[in-house]
Parts: structure tokens; C-alpha cells; sequence
């Protein structure tokens, strides 16, 4: 029954071929444009959130509280009003206190990485060139786990750290900038006047040129001594083996190590709702491309129930429902959508291999950046239901038309 | 002679600020091997007296049996189902579909039977066309035939589903004497070979006096 409505549909479009070409170009344009500028998108997309995911910790906890300690009156006493004068503020050492219990309570849950980082400013001069640093204090073996800078290296070991605490890791911009070689002593002098000369033993080349120009690894206990903050931390990073748990795993942290702790979400929401708007934006222009396609859809088979009144009649007449005849439109609107989304799909992967093969350099990199495209079968399954579904509203207005068709009437006016 | 369909006291009337009345409480009974003429002057309700029998149009007031059941509770659906299995229709024009071959036309109220498989149906079409003559005209095009074939093809399309009664609306109007006359023995042997029911609506005298029965409607009225 279905391939007899099939049938007539497909014999009606090909009895029209100029018009039905014209709207199964348009289908064919609309999903190749839907499916290669969505798959940009949702591929630059994910691109960010990788690296946002890959490249930075999923959680950190950071050496403040959320919200500040209370005076012990203004918690007996929530509710009144208390003014307190003459306080003296107690000068203590910033950072997070009792890290190793912290670090201990964290590594007790399944899926969980973490490691301790001391940062700090300082300056480094080398042959009469001084830069100012950002100082990372690490245990290397942890912070590899938890940090993507290994796969970096571009000379050298950040490994080594451990063997020689009087090693240092760079950028290679900076490397440049200064005209640092491995092996070479480098001065940093931090903020709280010490000075310390460190080997260069190891070159990382991130892509980011603030990054590569400004950052510095060195033994965690160094940058402790350096900053005077013994036993002190300033962050705990973290990575989930489920990265998507973050925002729940942070708030459990928080509750029980009381210092803030932030997921990669929440630090990450003002880019995260850019990315939504953006694909609603981008969703509806592609979206439009394809109802202007369904206009053209709407158009042939409207045509075409005009002009088949008199076959609609006789088909009646031989004993077809009126919603086989509802069935033989929406078939038309259907082998349109079918058709016009298996050339579409070529001509949208065609569009799509050739996006990949566009390169440029995004300002602030010094790498060569390709177009992230999304290949997966999401992008083609959505291309080709939003192709199909604006197809099937295009061709149901003109079916249920059809289906109204009143034979008597065409009959006594068609001899 | 087993009864085809019976017509009681039925009127069709359409309403509006001037009703109109096309039939007129017309009773009328034809059976299987009879070829009953319907003549009458133009607009006096022939066309629309066929369209009833033909469960095309539904009557305002009275009843109509096919085949001996009642179709005053059928719904659109059983209506439809009904035309398909007991009823084929001829018109004036032929009105065959211009997409399909004269054999795939015959087809299509088989395929929508759906009783046999596609070969089957190829080939039974085949036998209704060279059953009219027309087997070595099987795969042309409706605009490739003359009328009169057309209108044999038209007939073959009818007898598809092997119906008890045909309806015929002016099926040589448009015919020239020798296609008209050729359509016209072809209508005959409907009823008096192959034993079904026929009613034609005519204009044709000549036609008209060849059927087993005439009857003359004016103004909707069967005249006695």
C-alpha cells in the first residue's frame, strides 16, 4: 500500500521535473549548509570545552572562603545588630592550611587526581634581560596527572624537576624572548626579595603565547622557601576521571574542606552560556535556510493539487480513503526530503572536507589553527530530521487538502 | 436474478439559500446481468442519480442496498471500501491517470486491493486489455491512445476488482460512431456475458435502446 502511494507520488514529481529539481535543490543546499555550518560550530564547540576540560584543572580550591569567617558575637547572635570596634585583624600566612590531610581526604575517592601548586610572581633576568614570571610550585609526579603539560614538552623533562629541585621548566617563548637555552642559569628573584639561580632543564610549547612567555615550573618546596610560606599551597588542582561530575564533586569538596572550590563549569559560565546563545543563533539561521527549502516543498505540491483535482477524484472514485490520499502527498513531501538529504549529506560532507582543510592563525597564537569539524553521526541525524520535518509540515498542509478534495464536486464540473 | 443494488425513496437535495434538488425520491432496483439505460435532459439529475449508486455522494433522505446490505450506517471508510471491491466507474473523459501505462492504470485499484502480488496484477491487467482488444496497446501512454481505446482502458480499469455493478456516466459522449459503437458492445457484454449489473447514463437513443431497461428522469424525478 505504501509503495502504491509511493508510487503515484514519485510519478507526479517526476511528471514535474523542473519544479520538483528547483525544490530538491533548495533541500539539498539547506541541509548541506544546515550540516557543515552546525558541525563548525558544534566542532568549535566542543574544541572549547576540550581544551577547557583537557587543558585546565576540572576542579581547583582556591586558598579564600566562599563566604567570610563570622565574628563568634555574629554567630550567637545571627540576628542582631553588632558593631564591633577597635579590631586588630589578625595578620596570618595566606594559603591553604593542612594541604597534605586535604590532599590525603581527597585521594580516598575513586576516579579522583589531585596535586598541590604554590604560585607566585618573581622576576627573572638572564645575560641583562629581565621578565616578570608567574612561579609555579609543583610535586612533578602529581602535577603531571593532573595537568596536560607533559604532552608539551618540547625539550627536555618536567620529570627532572624531582632529580634536580634546582631545575627549572619554561616556555620556549620565553626561552626566545630572553635567549634562554637548556642548561643555562636563570636569576628569579621573588616578592619577597629572595633570589635563587635555577637550571634550565626543560621546554614546553602550549600554543598560548601568554602561557609560553610567562610561566615558570619549579619543586614545590623551592617555591615555598622562595615565597616565604613553608608548608603553605595556594591551590589544589584536580581532575575527574568523569569531568562532567565536576560541579557536584566540587560542592561535596567545598562542604567538607570549607576553602572555595571551583569546577571548570562554574569558573567557565559566562563562556558556557556564549556558547549556548550562540548555537541558538547559529541554529536559526541554518534553520531558515531549510523553511525557505520547504517553501519550495509547500509550492510543487500545492501545484500539484491543484492541477491533479480531477485525478484526486478518480482515485476516489476507484476506492482510495481519503487519507490514502493524504498518504500520497505527504509520500511526495517524503521522497523530497529523502532525496534532497541524500545529496545534501554528500554535497554538506563535501563542504565539510574542505572546511577542514582551511588553516589560519588566531591572533595571540603562534600556532596554525585548523576548523574543529564535528563528524558525529548527531550532526548528519539532525540535518536529516530537521530536512525531513520541514519537509512533511511543508507537504501536510497541501495533503490534508488533497484528503478534502470532495469528488462529486470535480466530477460534476470536470466532462 | 440476484440483486445488485436498490435505491428507496432517495432524495438528494442541497442545501442553501435556494435548495436544489437533484434527486427526487427516486426507488429503483437493478440486477446482476441487467443493463439498465438512465436518459433524461441535461441537469435533470442523471450524473448525480449515478453518484448515489456509486456511494460517491450520500443521499439526504432514503436508502440505498448493495448487494442486499443496507449502506445508510457506512462511513467514509466503508464507503470507499465498498466502491473498491463492488462498484467500477466509467466517465464520459476517461480519465486515466497520464503518469501511468494503460496497463498500470488497470493496476492500480488491484494493487490498492492489494489481493494478489505485483506480477499477478501485471498479468491479470494484461488479460482485461486483450480481453477489450487492446493487449498489444498494454504499455502505452494514456496521451499515445486514441479516445475510444482510452475509454476501453478506462473500462478495464473498472473491472480491476471483478465488481458486481458498473456505472457508466456518459461513456461515449466524446466517442466518434465507430469508437461509440465499439464501447458501446463492449458495455453490453458487462451485463449480458460476464453477468454484472450495469446502469449507463446516455444520451444516446440508439444506446439506450439496446439495454434490458430505460429509464427517464426529469427534474430529479424518475418518470414512471
Amino acid at each position: 500500500m505504501i509503495r502504491l502511494l509511493v508510487d503515484i507520488a514519485a510519478r507526479h514529481l517526476l511528471a514535474r521535473r523542473r519544479q520538483s529539481i528547483v525544490s530538491l535543490l533548495g533541500v539539498v543546499l539547506g541541509v548541506s549548509f544546515f550540516l557543515s555550518i552546525s558541525a563548525m560550530m558544534r566542532g568549535s564547540e566542543q574544541d572549547i570545552i576540550h581544551r577547557l576540560v583537557d587543558n585546565a584543572p576540572h576542579i581547583t580550591i582556591e586558598d579564600e572562603y566562599r563566604n567570610p569567617t563570622l565574628q563568634p558575637v555574629s554567630q550567637l547572635f545571627p540576628r542582631a545588630v553588632v558593631q564591633l570596634r577597635h579590631l586588630v585583624p589578625q595578620t596570618e600566612m595566606r594559603g591553604i592550611r593542612g594541604y597534605p590531610q586535604i590532599l590525603d581526604y581527597l585521594r580516598r575517592t575513586p576516579g579522583l587526581r589531585a596535586s598541590a601548586v604554590l604560585s607566585g610572581q618573581a622576576l627573572a633576568s638572564f645575560a641583562g634581560k629581565d621578565r616578570a614570571i608567574g612561579l609555579y610550585g609543583i610535586v612533578a609526579s602529581e602535577y603531571a596527572q593532573v595537568s596536560t603539560i607533559r604532552r608539551y614538552m618540547v625539550r627536555g623533562s618536567l620529570d627532572e624537576l624531582e632529580a634536580n629541585p634546582n631545575g627549572i621548566v619554561v616556555g620556549d617563548e620565553l626561552a626566545r624572548r630572553m635567549s634562554l637555552s637548556m642548561g643555562d642559569n636563570l636569576r628569579v628573584a621573588s616578592t619577597t626579595g629572595q633570589v635563587r639561580t635555577f637550571k634550565i632543564i626543560g621546554l614546553f610549547h602550549t600554543g598560548r603565547s601568554d602561557f609560553d612567555a610567562g610561566q615558570a615550573f619549579v619543586a614545590l618546596k623551592r617555591v615555598q622557601s622562595m615565597l616565604d610560606r613553608p608548608n603553605r599551597i595556594n591551590t589544589i588542582v584536580i581532575k575527574l576521571a568523569d569531568p562532567n561530575a565536576a560541579r557536584t564533586e566540587a560542592a561535596r569538596i567545598e562542604r567538607r574542606v570549607r576553602y572555595k572550590t571551583v569546577s571548570w563549569q562554574e569558573r567557565s559560565e559566562d563562556l558556557m552560556s556564549a556558547l549556548a546563545i550562540r548555537s541558538v543563533i547559529m541554529y536559526a539561521v541554518v534553520g531558515a535556510v531549510l523553511v525557505v527549502a520547504a517553501f519550495g516543498i509547500y509550492n510543487v505540491i500545492s501545484t500539484v493539487v491543484l492541477e491533479k483535482q480531477r485525478d484526486i477524484a478518480i482515485l476516489r472514485a476507484m476506492g482510495f480513503e481519503a487519507r490514502d490520499i493524504e498518504g500520497m502527498f505527504l509520500a511526495q513531501g517524503a521522497l523530497i526530503g529523502a532525496v534532497g538529504n541524500v545529496f545534501g549529506i554528500g554535497l554538506g560532507c563535501g563542504l565539510m572536507a574542505g572546511l577542514m582543510r582551511i588553516h589560519f592563525r588566531v591572533p595571540g597564537s603562534t600556532d596554525v589553527t585548523y576548523l574543529a569539524i564535528d563528524w558525529s553521526p548527531f550532526q548528519f541525524l539532525l540535518a536529516g530530521g530537521v530536512a525531513m520535518l520541514a519537509a512533511m509540515i511543508a507537504a501536510y498542509l497541501p495533503a490534508r487538502r488533497a484528503a478534502k478534495v470532495e469528488p462529486v464536486d470535480v466530477l460534476r464540473g470536470g466532462t | 436474478m440476484a440483486e445488485a443494488i436498490r435505491l428507496e425513496h432517495v432524495t438528494r437535495r442541497l442545501e442553501g439559500e435556494v435548495p436544489v434538488t437533484l434527486v427526487d425520491e427516486a426507488s429503483l432496483r437493478i440486477d446482476a446481468g441487467e443493463c439498465v439505460a438512465i436518459t433524461g435532459p441535461s441537469g435533470s439529475g442523471k450524473s448525480s442519480l449515478l453518484y448515489l449508486m456509486g456511494l460517491l455522494d450520500l443521499p439526504t433522505a432514503g436508502r440505498i442496498w448493495l448487494g442486499g446490505t443496507d449502506t445508510s450506517d457506512y462511513g467514509e471508510d466503508e464507503r470507499s471500501e465498498a466502491r473498491l471491491r463492488t462498484i467500477g466507474f466509467v466517465f464520459q473523459a476517461h480519465f486515466l491517470l497520464p503518469e501511468f501505462s494503460a496497463r498500470e492504470n488497470v493496476m492500480l485499484p488491484m494493487r490498492r486491493l492489494g489481493l494478489y502480488d505485483e506480477a499477478t496484477i501485471r498479468e491479470r491487467a494484461g488479460a482485461l486489455l486483450a480481453g477489450l482488444d487492446l493487449g498489444s496497446q498494454c504499455d502505452k501512454w494514456p496521451r499515445q491512445l486514441s479516445g475510444g481505446q482510452s475509454q476501453r482502458v478506462a473500462i478495464a480499469r473498472a473491472l480491476a476488482n471483478d465488481p458486481m455493478l458498473v456505472l457508466a456516466d456518459e461513456p461515449t459522449g466524446n466517442l466518434d460512431s465507430v469508437a461509440s459503437r465499439n464501447v458501446q458492445r463492449t458495455i453490453l457484454a458487462l451485463a449480458h456475458a460476464q453477468g454484472r449489473a450495469v446502469a449507463v447514463v446516455t444520451h444516446d437513443p440508439d444506446f439506450a435502446a439496446q439495454a434490458d431497461r430505460r429509464i427517464r428522469i426529469v427534474d430529479g424525478r424518475i418518470q414512471p
